[in-house]
């Protein structure tokens, strides 16, 4: 049996921010249940990468191929969690369904997934940096889409919240589909890593 | 469509909890309105002859001041990183946007109106025709706003650099509104084209602001 065909494929990649280089000559493959995780110390560009890969910062150099998906149906979630303080659990997530799609499962049962199911009426803005972060997460559910970018995603996740994430990307890969994770901690089921050096 | 009426209907929820934002402009229209005349003088007749520029002065500025709200909150959470690669096109999403932002800014104005015109003693009839104008008119300051919002909401203190910006865009907005005040003969032309210049802004501003999103964020 061959390898399933490749989702996205990037080749001699180079990036450089303010006129200072980040890295050159990063390279991967990504398949379908395959998990990459990116590693390096601060600075070294990994939200960079995410967010090149994203189509949001243009690469100096380098291919980023997604293949049968262009343009790439991904889920970010980044530094800012993007959910709106005024607008309830239920709401928030009930935006980010209509915008992008009912495809994923219901609000209610992504907010029960995250372990935020009896809070649902609750203003946003009264949930710790943590809840805000599982929120952020439940988004991924409400819409069904292949590849996820996580930036830090355990970040300010408690022990339970770690175990969470590592139940939700198990999951996504499980059904085919990837994650990219610029992370510090060590996720289970990693088939890639990625290690980005020093800025010079 | 659902994902244009989704945003628009969040954006006129948040502004209803948040509140306030609508109050301090309506409060700014009139204040900048009602202090005219005593800049002006008490000159009855003159006044009454400036009361619709006046108005058109007051709203422009007003709208021009409300402008950084548009994507402020937006790019500031991460929902506007979010918007690109959401399910509805960035286009679309900034024309629900443009929609929102001319109902919160543009319609508390029509109605604070008739205390301006009580202010600077305008007649009924002129003030029913420089209402129809700031009608017609401020979708189009709305959409040129957008741009300059879209171009401005990267720099951190952007603040006033958009109306600057649109500043100059805007000035055939405020030619036609006042003209289609003036003579009540010429003025069904001059309405006109001042609601040619709103259909046409409406409809392409929102392809050119959210070009200017998407090269913004490098």
């Amino acid at each position: 049996m061959t390898a399933p065909d490749p989702l996205l494929t990037v080749e001699n990649l180079a990036l450089s921010r303010g006129g200072r280089a980040l890295f050159a000559d990063v390279g991967f493959s990504l398949r379908p249940g395959g998990l990459l995780l990116l590693r390096g110390p601060n600075g070294a560009g990994k939200s960079s990468l995410l967010l090149t890969l994203a189509g949001v910062l243009r690469p100096e150099a380098g291919r980023i191929d997604w293949h049968a998906e262009e343009p790439p149906r991904v889920h970010i979630v980044g530094h800012q969690s993007g959910v709106k303080t005024r607008l309830t659990l239920l709401e928030n997530l009930g935006f980010w369904r209509a915008v992008n799609g009912p495809t994923g499962i219901s609000p209610e049962a992504a907010l029960e997934t995250v372990g935020l199911g009896a809070i649902g009426g609750l203003d946003a803005g009264y949930l710790s940096a943590g809840q805000t972060k599982r929120l952020a997460l439940a988004r991924l559910l409400v819409t069904d889409r292949p590849i996820w970018l996580l930036d830090e995603p355990s970040a300010s996740l408690d022990t339970a919240g770690d175990v969470l994430v590592g139940r939700l990307i198990a999951a996504r890969l499980s059904s085919g589909g990837a994650v990219i994770a610029a992370t510090h901690d060590d996720i289970p089921g990693a088939t890639e890593t990625l290690t980005l050096g020093a800025p010079n | 469509m659902s994902g244009l009426l989704t945003i628009l209907g969040r954006d006129l929820r948040l502004a209803a909890r948040t509140g306030g934002d609508a109050l301090t402009l309506v409060l700014f229209f009139v204040m900048a309105g009602a202090i005219m005349p005593f800049a002006i003088g008490p000159d009855r007749v003159l006044l009454q002859k400036l009361a619709p520029g006046i108005i058109w002065l007051a709203a422009f500025l007003s709208m021009l001041l409300g402008l950084d709200r548009l994507f402020r909150a937006d790019e500031d959470d991460g929902t506007l990183l979010l918007f690109r690669h959401a399910g509805t096109p960035l286009e679309a999403i900034v024309a629900a946007k443009l929609m929102a932002h001319w109902l919160l800014t543009a319609v508390p104005l029509l109605i604070a109106s008739p205390l301006l015109a009580i202010l600077l003693s305008m007649d009924t009839a002129v003030w029913g025709r420089t209402a129809l104008a700031l009608l017609v008119g401020t979708p189009a300051l709305t959409a040129f706003g957008t741009i300059g919002a879209a171009v401005t909401v990267s720099l951190r203190r952007g603040g006033l650099l958009a109306p600057v910006l649109i500043l100059p865009l805007s000035i055939p907005v405020l030619i036609f509104g006042v003209a289609s005040v003036g003579a009540p003969e010429g003025s069904s032309a001059a309405i006109l084209f001042l609601a040619a210049i709103s259909l046409v802004s409406v409809a392409f501003c929102p392809f050119a602001a959210a070009l200017a999103l998407r090269l913004g964020s490098e």
